[in-house]
């Protein structure tokens, strides 16, 4: 891309990401604006996939909701993305997660955890 | 007049607008453009103004552009020079220099380029007709199909949609909205896209249609 069209984009990008991979278990903050009021929604899922770069970067977060699998596409940037908590750490093989589309029940929300070294956690 | 820039399309990309939502932009360079000369009714027939964008080397440019530069007080001769028309007097002097101070956030502006050329095409890619079926022995695939009917009235009708050349036209996009101007770096973001390829020049003038 254009090194001016890149600069453009500075400002909007968030200085202070939580750093996560995919495969790691989240909680998603996002700020939800009903009535004028303003209350934060909570997504919890597994990070299946890391797209983009810069400003168009996203990651999709999957859970399974009500025994049905929900897949929510988030923009890394968005203003509307109060935090990221990252509540596991995983070991994969893959950059994309796409095989637990695939899965059902307890193994469709399971993935490899990471073994924290002692005193990390 | 509505207020016309000479510019390039740098590219697109996305920012985040006012409600937090996603704006696709395009990123446009928009002058400075230098009034090289400035014509009216009484010495031209017509009134319009001369600007220019971009600059050319000096061993590039002809002794007639350098020329024609010089006599308006610009160092260099211009890469692009294009005429806009006006149907009233142009109060502007050769050597004035426009820029994007005069566009505002928020208003309209029409862009116009030239399109992407896509050669020698089709029907089915030129004008979305539906073309054949892939397979079963067919034999119909992406051709024109009928053109139109037998001795009566014993000629094509006008406007038959027919395989030819596609794109490299000029089009005009009106009423995009600015979504930011820096007037430092001379550059305008527009949203949505515009016509041609990152790099090519576009002309950026005040909306004509939006109202005020």
């Amino acid at each position: 891309m254009n090194a001016v069209v890149n600069e453009v984009t500075k400002e909007h990008l968030k200085a202070d990401v939580t750093p996560f991979k995919v495969g790691d278990g989240v909680k998603v903050h996002t700020r939800v604006v009903e009535g004028g009021k303003e209350r934060i929604q909570i997504f919890a899922g597994i990070v299946i996939a890391l797209k983009g770069s810069g400003i168009n970067r996203t990651f999709t977060v999957r859970r399974i909701s009500y025994g049905e699998g929900v897949e929510k596409v988030f923009p890394v940037h968005s203003p509307l993305i109060s935090q990221i908590e990252v509540d596991k750490e995983s070991k994969t093989m893959r950059a994309r997660m796409y095989y637990l589309r695939d899965l059902v029940g307890k193994k469709a929300m399971q993935v490899k955890e990471k073994r924290l070294a002692k005193g990390k956690h | 007049m509505n207020y016309t820039l000479l510019g390039k399309k740098l590219g697109m990309t996305q920012v985040y607008g006012s409600d937090n939502e996603v704006v696709p932009v395009t990123v446009l360079q928009a002058g400075p453009c230098p009034v090289l000369q400035v014509k009216t009714v009484e010495s031209d027939g017509y009134n319009a103004i001369q600007i220019g964008f971009d600059s050319k080397k000096d061993k590039n440019a002809s002794k007639a552009a350098l020329g024609h530069a010089k006599k308006a007080g610009v160092a260099h001769a211009p890469r692009v020079i294009k005429e806009v028309r006006s149907p009233e007097a142009i109060d502007a002097t050769p050597g004035d220099v426009l820029d994007v101070s005069k566009f505002e956030v928020g208003k309209k502006v029409d862009v116009i380029g030239n399109t992407k050329g896509k050669g020698f095409a089709g029907v089915m890619k030129r004008f979305n007709t539906k073309g054949g079926p892939a397979s079963h022995g067919s034999m119909f695939h992406r051709r024109i199909g009928s053109i139109g009917l037998c001795q009566w009235p014993g000629h094509v009708f006008k406007n038959q949609k027919m395989p030819g050349h596609m794109g490299a036209k000029q089009r005009t996009i009106q009423n995009l909205e600015i979504v930011s101007i820096d007037a430092e770096k001379n550059l305008i973001l527009v949203k949505g896209g515009i016509p041609g390829a990152n790099g090519d020049t576009v002309m950026i003038r005040s909306s004509i249609k939006a109202k005020k």
